[in-house]
């Protein structure tokens, strides 16, 4: 078995420096790495770019190294919600581009798993067309998207071992799967870390091969973005 | 006239025995409250779920299990979770059966502007263009015109694009439409707006032919 497991976050993130390109999972502040993102945010790291499904809210997520001028380029899908992004957005100050989501997770999954580039209708005739190459495929006109490349995937899991296995929970799951392996670099970070053996092998989402350095983190704050309850009875 | 619920009540007469459903933020949201009991229907909400329940009871909520619109929602027997690159296969793959979502502006040739008003106001586009891209079965619900009056069903958008050339139905405050041939095609009319006050609201150029009905829920 190799042991993937570092010390704490501190070690997980090592080697990170101003101007890389890190991924994060997360789908808003659902199974986003936090520990992981506080570490950043602490490190004071500056100039990156970051692709990520959103930005975070203001005070959380993403939005904490918006706050901090750390961001110098956000590829997302969807930034509403955030109003410290849309003023960074609008005033220049932040480069942003916007892609469709399918297309952000296919190029993650791309990325991952060797496929330098690929054909997606998403986005045909719209200005996410602008540049790229089209290519006709049964009658209907397809973009090429190319695969991400990044030096650091940040990822959330629910469970994961030494081995660096991971096991997702409910929608947590989203975009974090996706980008194990993608990056020169993945960190996964999970709620609770096991032995090796501690997983049922049948149940692994991602093995341990596509995850670099495992750590548990230290609190999970799980903040919820919409409440939306019924009343019993 | 109809109101937000009164969209989604007409739409949900879309909804047929056996569909997977997308649905999209805000009004097609509110279709799930309207869909037969008689008939079995999965929704799938584009952030990693198939078999998407109503809300949970109040302090049942689960910080990780909520829908596309970030709300916190519950899990019917019978759901799965999956990652983003996993839905979007569902979506590109054509095994979603509808997709019902809101527009800003559609035009009459069925393309459809739903995500940017340059300098003003940038959300991005989510899985929009994915879907509209690829379903076959898409449904606009939206408000005809805009608080200021002006069509938003029109020649052409003016607004940046979603999609080109992919809405088929649209199920506005006033009307249901078709995108027929590059024109609307009125179909019904909401109760007590007539044909005029449609066309007066229109901007696109409209089919009309015969009497038009209005809408049974």
């Amino acid at each position: 078995m190799i042991n993937k497991t570092v010390a704490n976050v501190t070690e997980a993130c090592k080697g990170v420096e101003d101007g890389m390109t890190f991924m994060l999972g997360g789908f808003g502040l659902s199974g986003i790495p936090e520990n992981s993102i506080a570490e950043l945010v602490r490190l004071n790291v500056s100039e990156v770019t970051c692709i990520s499904n959103n930005a975070g809210v203001d005070n959380f997520g993403l939005g904490q190294l918006l706050q901090k001028h750390q961001i110098k380029k956000m590829i997302s899908s969807y930034v509403g919600e955030n109003a410290e992004f849309e003023r960074q957005m609008l005033s220049g100050e932040l480069e942003v581009e916007l892609i469709p989501q399918g297309t952000l997770a296919q190029r993650c999954l791309a990325a991952q798993s060797g496929i330098p580039a690929f054909y997606t209708p998403a986005g045909y005739g719209t200005e996410v067309a602008d540049g790229k190459e089209s290519r006709e495929f049964k009658g209907k006109m397809h973009l090429m998207e190319r695969a991400f490349e990044a030096n650091f995937a940040f990822v959330k899991a629910w469970k994961g071992d030494e081995a660096g296995n991971l096991i997702f929970k409910g929608t947590a799951r989203n975009f974090n799967p996706n980008m194990c392996g993608a990056a020169t670099i993945t960190v996964a970070e999970v709620e609770e870390l096991l032995p090796a053996g501690s997983l049922d092998p049948n149940q692994i989402h991602i093995p341990g091969i596509f995850v670099q350095r495992i750590f548990q983190g230290e609190r999970y704050e799980k903040r919820i973005e919409q409440l939306t309850v019924r009343k019993k009875g | 006239m109809l109101d937000k619920n009164q969209i989604a009540q007409r739409i949900a007469k879309e909804v047929k025995d056996g569909y997977y459903v997308n649905l999209g933020i805000g009004i097609p949201t509110l279709v799930a409250n309207f869909v037969r009991e008689d008939i079995e229907v999965d929704f799938q909400s584009e952030n990693g779920i198939l078999g998407m329940g109503p809300f949970p009871f109040d302090g049942e909520e689960d910080p990780d299990l909520i829908n596309a619109g970030k709300q916190t929602i519950t899990a019917l027997p019978g759901a799965s979770f999956f990652d983003s690159a996993t839905s979007f296969s569902m979506i590109r793959g054509q095994h979603v059966d509808l997709t019902i979502l809101g527009a800003m502006e559609v035009s009459q040739n069925g393309d459809i502007a739903n995500w940017k008003i340059p300098g003003k106001m940038v959300k991005g586009m989510g899985g929009a263009m994915d879907l509209v891209a690829s379903a076959d079965n898409i449904i606009v619900a939206m408000m005809h015109t805009n608080r200021a009056g002006q069509s938003k069903l029109l020649k052409d958008c003016s607004l940046p694009l979603t999609g080109v050339n992919c809405v088929k139905k649209i199920v506005s405050n006033l009307a249901v439409l078709e995108v027929k041939d590059g024109r609307f095609k009125l179909l019904e009319r909401a109760p007590g707006v007539s044909v005029d006050e449609i066309k007066e609201a229109t901007e696109g150029e409209l089919i009309i032919e015969g009497d038009i009905p209005e809408m049974k829920f």
